[in-house]
């Protein structure tokens, strides 16, 4: 079994703050430091957030394997569930649609899912132009690999707001966020 | 006059400490106070600290009560506030309190039943006489008479009446109970919830509540079904093991309320129950529960619910007094900011009702 | 000061900060939304910031440097103790220097200098719920939430301005963020509130007695209830600092005598005192 954090106190602190900082500032690209060294099928990074995050009281869906599986489930405990009732779902391949997975509801609109998507590359300065909470006035965010449907889906998600999922990006140790309020807009 | 900023916050704090300690321990003349003391004879203050606090632990909850000044509220804090610190290694077995060794026993709805009537360590006929020779250091009382206890059981009186179908039986459910330290309350909450979060009440406040309702405040026309307090068997399953082991015992004390129930149109005329438990000896507590549980039910059995201790947001998120205290304690702190706003607020509004043409903020 | 190794790293078990974590970012996702979470009891009561407390140990590293205020100043008995708590379970770096913190804790004010998108202010919160005089009820005001329906809150304002000729609320304003949700800002007077209106740094928000942590992203939109025709105005007293001499500032009223004397002087002591340093290096120069 490959370890997880080497001082799981201070990189989890660590990485928290990198996702809350992307979280906070959506679009910006935050660089995750070395040292996890997971299964093959998930990057640093996503294996840092679910590490960070996920545990025995948040039930995961994920489609990285079976090497991924029993180290996620090894170092963090967390039990296996559908895309609809998961609190965080992997995708590492084909993502699900967003609307299949939980939006929470207008009373509990936090009881909608994290969506980990691990894509091929993360850049700022140029594609996406995005508006909203946490951007002064615009960040421009590039994402390689992503099914040509996603702007569309985040669309339609944000019709039904303060339902909806949050998605967080994961590309090698880089990190970006897309809390469900955002608005992406083509470059 | 030069004004100069207060300074010396940590100075001023770190002299309170030492004021608070040397208050404590009191007149050096005077032995101090052995925690094994608190434990042994002040008891029923350890339990209402250990059920106020949800810790079961004597020598814990007397230090916290030494600690305290004997400030009860205080010390059920200061267990609280270890407690959290604990790990969790799982949940224990619902207690089987029908296989209580049993202390004391009272029924009121039945002049003899099996297993009998036992009436204990009771304050209940005692002459509130102050007794003098507890003032003197004397000699310890002499031992109490022993009998041959009975081995009878002691079945469960609302048992008996459910037997019969004259006491609604209360549904066997397999959903794991929610966990109130770790989940906050959210509305309408299910039984077991609203149980945990009376079980930690103050036992004031419920003691007022339950009162209440005996007074007209809420449709209540209860009996003692029973009292027990005695000492049961914690059993858990360690994932380890994988089957069951007893891990201790504990004192408790359980009150059955049975109430009259003029019926409903799913239900026939019955009796329904109220439910008390408190750790250790705590009968004002358990009683007073018991009928806030059942005052809490009325929604359920499709009752107007008029009153205070029906009502469950107002009864479940007051009841906690190391929430309480905090809260209402926290009023001391320092509001200069809030003060001096509502004062420019009062006085621009003085100013309007004076002048309305020429007062501009 | 090396910290307690008696304790975990900032006091609180991993699960826990791991559940606190979680809910603050489904708070920055949702701005303004009270999510519940399952606050601890802390070794300090309910009341004095278990909330805020909560919050920045969930948040707060080795490298952060720490600034606790209270009413303004870092030398309130609450805010000295709170850092004296996190300088021992987190060994971390305290200041007073509102511009050398990355993580503010606060009870009731904002600092009066500009927070930079390097800083983290964390609010302490008594009553979460802005609506809870005009409805206590929980499960009532968490619908309300849910239907964006605030006119009850319109309605009282309206009252006041019919009632007084002015608002009567004078601190924990009411405030809509993004648009959407209402918000109390928590007891900080109405001065503070256009602060918060596109802060360029992150704010959280902590009540732990009441179990609920809300947010404000940066950069977000925070609007003071008003009316058309009765805008929002802050106010402050009609004075300036004693000490510095700030016309700007939010003032305390210090009573010197039994005979209506007064004086008044910054309630945000760092922001007074680095003013009265620079007064002495011109005065000096």
């Amino acid at each position: 079994m490959r370890p997880g954090f080497t001082d799981p106190v201070q990189d989890a602190q660590s990485c928290f703050r990198a996702v809350l900082e992307a979280m906070s500032r959506p679009g910006r690209v935050q660089v995750l430091p070395d040292g996890l060294n997971p299964p093959a099928a998930l990057h640093p990074a996503t294996a840092a957030v679910l590490l960070t995050l996920a545990d025995a009281e948040t039930p995961l869906h994920h489609d990285a394997g079976a090497e991924a599986d029993s180290w996620l489930r090894f170092h963090c405990g967390c039990p296996l569930a559908s895309p609809a009732d998961a609190a965080f779902v992997l995708a590492a391949g084909q993502p699900p649609a967003i609307s299949a997975l939980a939006q929470g509801s207008d009373e509990e609109p936090e009881r909608g899912a994290t969506l980990i998507l691990q894509v091929s590359a993360l850049e700022t300065g140029h594609g996406w132009r995005l508006t909203g909470p946490g951007i002064a006035q615009e960040h421009r965010l590039w994402v390689e690999g992503l099914p040509p449907g996603f702007v569309a889906e985040w669309r339609a998600q944000r019709a039904c707001f303060p339902r909806g999922v949050d998605v967080i990006l994961c590309a090698g140790h880089r990190i970006a966020a897309l809390p469900r309020g955002i608005r992406i807009e083509e470059g | 006059m030069a004004y100069v900023a207060v300074k010396g916050g940590e100075r001023a704090i770190g002299n309170a400490h030492a004021w608070l300690a040397e208050t404590r321990r009191g007149d050096t003349d005077v032995p101090e106070l052995d925690v094994a003391q608190v434990a042994q004879q002040l008891g029923l203050a350890v339990d209402r600290v250990m059920a106020e606090g949800s810790c079961y632990d004597r020598d814990l909850a007397a230090l916290a009560i030494k600690q305290a000044r004997g400030d009860l509220i205080e010390a059920a804090f200061l267990l609280r506030a270890y407690r959290t610190t604990l790990p969790r290694f799982g949940y224990a077995a619902p207690l089987d309190t029908g296989a209580m060794r049993i202390r004391r026993r009272v029924s009121a709805t039945y002049k003899d039943l099996p297993g009998g009537q036992v009436l204990g360590p009771t304050f209940d006929y005692t002459h509130r006489l102050l007794d003098f020779t507890l003032a003197a250091a004397g000699e310890p009382p002499a031992p109490a008479p022993e009998v041959e206890a009975e081995d009878a059981e002691a079945p469960r009186v609302t048992e008996l009446l459910a037997r019969e179908n004259l006491m609604r039986r209360d549904e066997a459910s397999e959903v794991e109970p929610a966990d109130l330290t770790r989940q906050p309350l959210s509305f309408p909450a299910a039984r077991p919830t609203r149980l945990q979060n009376l079980a930690r009440g103050d036992e004031g406040f419920l003691l007022g509540l339950g009162y209440s309702t005996q007074r007209g405040y809420g449709n209540s026309h209860p009996f003692v079904g029973e009292i027990r307090h005695g000492s049961v068997t914690v059993c858990f399953t360690p994932p380890e093991l994988g089957f069951e082991i007893e891990i201790g015992e504990i004192d408790v004390t359980e009150c059955q309320m049975v109430n009259q129930f003029h019926g409903s149109r799913s239900e026939p005329p019955q009796f329904t129950r109220g439910y008390g438990l408190v750790l250790g000896q705590g009968e004002r507590k358990a009683m007073s529960m018991a009928l806030v549980d059942r005052a809490l039910q009325a929604g359920e059995l499709g009752e107007d619910r008029t009153a205070p201790a029906q009502d469950e947001e107002f009864v479940l998120m007051h009841s906690d007094n190391v929430e309480a205290t905090g809260f209402v304690e926290h009023l001391k702190l320092p509001h200069y900011v809030d003060f001096q706003s509502e004062l420019e607020v009062v006085r621009l509004m003085r100013a309007t009702a004076a002048e309305p043409e020429k007062a501009e903020p | 000061m090396s910290r307690d190794e008696a304790y975990n790293f900032a006091y609180l078990d991993e699960n826990t900060k791991r559940m606190i974590r979680r809910a603050l970012l489904k708070a920055v996702a949702i701005p303004g939304h009270q999510v519940p979470f399952g606050a601890r009891e802390m070794p300090l009561p309910y009341g004095w910031g278990t909330g805020g407390i909560q919050v920045t140990a969930a948040v707060l590293g080795p490298r952060d440097v720490l600034k606790v205020i209270d009413q303004g100043a870092d030398d309130t008995t609450n805010a000295v103790s709170i850092r004296r708590f996190f300088h021992r379970v987190a060994g971390v770096e305290t200041t007073t220097r509102t511009s050398e913190a990355t993580v503010i804790q606060t009870r009731h004010r904002i600092p009066e200098a500009r927070l930079t998108e390097a800083q983290i202010i964390v609010y302490q919160v008594p009553m979460p719920e802005p609506l809870f005089r005009l409805e206590p009820r929980l499960a009532e005001t968490k619908r309300m939430h849910a239907l964006a329906d605030y006119g009850l809150m319109h309605v009282k304002l309206y009252e006041d301005i019919a009632k007084h000729g002015h608002i009567a609320t004078s601190y924990s304003y009411p405030v809509m963020v993004d648009g959407r949700y209402l918000m109390s800002p928590s007891p900080i007077p109405a001065f503070d509130n256009p602060k918060m209106h596109r802060m360029p740094a992150l704010q959280l928000f902590g009540a732990g007695r009441e179990k609920r942590i809300y947010a404000v992203p940066p950069y977000t939109d925070v609007r003071s209830l008003d009316f058309e025709d009765h805008p929002f105005r802050p106010h402050r007293a009609k004075a300036h600092c004693a000490l510095c001499a700030s016309c700007t500032s939010y003032l305390d009223e210090v009573v010197t005598d039994d005979r209506g004397g007064r004086m008044f002087v910054c309630s945000d002591t760092d922001y007074c005192e680095t003013r009265q340093a620079e007064q002495q290096k011109v005065a000096a120069a």
